[in-house]
């Protein structure tokens, strides 16, 4: 079977800097993916490439049969099957949270509106938010516009979810109920590729973290081996430091 | 009195023609400017430095011969509506353009991921919340042009400000308070205006999207109150 993702010598550079310098990896059905590294190598570019978000200069990328960077590609379809979750959430500010959930399944989906409504309310209710349907974004915690939008991107029954590190803006004490969520949407199957700091979610529900530097991929493996035995130097300076900073020390 | 409605008839008319003229094409050439290619944003920026650098009463001579010469038999009111329109048109598309360029770029990328297309996410997601920001600026460009429709009496047409000058040239006694009648009139239509836009600001308000405080721009009697007190102690 062919992997639902795959990337092939992924290539960007904005203006002399080369971020992505080839990278080719790939995901399959069900599989969650975290992509760790230090800040500007290239994590989130590289997410943004796969939905072309931002054009990659160079590579391929292929939804399961369907390239994704081919010319005639219809782009927008991809993307209605390739979830997006924001580091800054980027909730649409004018519209509810069911209003913001029910958008896509309506206007992209092309759903009647009882149908986008119990697709959107089920959403809300797999992040735990079926209270709060009316509220807008400014009246939520960052916590809940992040749980909002991961739902918006769910009741679009999507193919697999990118997440750019979702928990990164927010308070600590309210990143716990962002990953909890998450987690058990790794565990109910949902494909995942999630750029995150979070040592504790990957080493728990990741079934292969991606060491990446420069704009390459140094190192991939599943949590247990690239925690305790690390084939590549960097990849053990790396956890460790960040291990430390995040009190996760082993 | 009956001939200073009549009179203001025609300007509210002006005003409705000019409006609509300058809502519609003030958004599009803010569209464009923002998010079109270059070259088709520099033609929208030029026709708002056009229209923005002539003087309205002479945009108005303008238009008048002009389309006149160009052989459309124009009336005065249609070229008034149309030169006052542009002019308008090139003021509000300012406006729009500022808010348009507010709006987060996270709110068109999320949209975007969402495989929405650019014009559907410009028309769903960008432009609800511009318009709302929009609504306190827009006030101002409204008052400025309700007043405006009075220079439409340079190229003759019957707007209330002729028919006050028509009753001082029968009846000189009367000429000051003719006019004080039409400034009276301007006085209330201002303020009745800038309180319905107050309501329409308030009624599609949504919290995180509130514009700027449009307090200072607005007349209150208690305010007003304040200011006098302190000036007597």
């Amino acid at each position: 079977m062919a992997p639902l993702l795959r990337t092939e010598d992924v290539h960007k550079r904005y203006g002399k800097e080369e971020v992505l310098r080839g990278v080719s990896m790939c995901l399959e059905p069900g599989e969650t993916k975290v992509i760790i590294g230090p800040s500007g190598t290239g994590k989130s570019t590289l997410l943004r490439c796969i939905n072309r978000l931002t054009e990659p200069d160079r590579g391929r990328i292929w939804l399961e049969e369907q390239e994704v960077t081919a010319r005639k590609a219809s782009i927008n379809r991809l993307r209605a099957d390739i979830g997006f979750v924001f580091q800054d959430f980027n909730l649409f500010t004018h519209l509810t949270s069911l209003e913001n959930v029910r958008l896509g399944p309506l206007r992209v989906r092309r759903l009647g509106r009882p149908q986008a409504n119990r697709t959107a309310l089920e959403a809300l209710a797999q992040v735990g938010l079926s209270d709060k349907t009316k509220s807008y974004p400014a009246e939520l915690s960052g916590g809940q516009q992040q749980r909002v939008a991961i739902a918006r991107a769910l009741a679009m029954h999507p193919k697999l979810i990118l997440f750019d590190e979702p928990t990164s803006a927010l308070d600590p004490e309210l990143i716990g109920e962002v990953l909890e969520v998450m987690v058990r949407l790794a565990k109910s199957g949902m494909t995942m590729l999630v750029v995150s700091h979070e040592m504790g979610f990957a080493r728990s529900v990741a079934d292969e973290i991606i060491f990446m530097e420069h704009g390459v991929i140094v190192e991939q493996g599943p949590p247990s081996r690239m925690f305790k035995a690390p084939t590549q130097a960097r990849t053990g300076e790396f956890l460790r430091k960040i291990s430390e900073l995040y009190g996760e020390a082993d | 009195m009956p001939v200073f409605w009549q009179g203001m008839l025609v300007n509210l008319q002006l005003l409705l023609g000019l409006l609509s003229i300058g809502l519609a094409i003030g958004i599009l050439v803010a569209i464009i400017e923002v998010y079109a290619p270059r070259p088709l944003a520099a033609v929208a920026s030029g026709y708002e430095w056009f229209f923005r650098g002539i003087p309205e009463i002479v945009l108005l001579f303008l238009f008048y011969f002009g389309l006149t010469r160009a052989g459309w038999a124009v009336s005065p009111f249609m070229a008034a509506v149309l030169a006052l329109g542009a002019r308008s048109s090139a003021y509000q598309s300012q406006i729009f353009r500022g808010a348009l360029s507010s709006i987060p770029a996270g709110q068109m990328m999320a949209a975007r991921s969402l495989g929405m297309g650019r014009v559907a996410a410009i028309g769903r997601i960008i432009l609800p919340q511009a318009l709302r920001l929009s609504i306190p600026p827009w006030s101002n460009e409204f008052s400025a042009v309700l007043k405006d429709t009075t220079l439409a009496y340079s190229i003759g047409v019957v707007d209330v400000l002729r028919q006050a000058r028509y009753m001082s040239v029968r009846t000189p006694a009367v000429s000051l308070t003719a006019f004080i009648v039409v400034a009276l009139m301007f006085l209330v239509l201002t303020y009745a205006g800038n309180w319905m836009l107050g309501l329409l600001e308030a009624r599609v308000r949504v919290p995180g999207l509130e514009g700027r405080a449009r307090r200072e721009m607005r007349f209150s009697w208690s305010r007003m109150w304040r200011r006098v007190r302190w000036r007597r102690f």
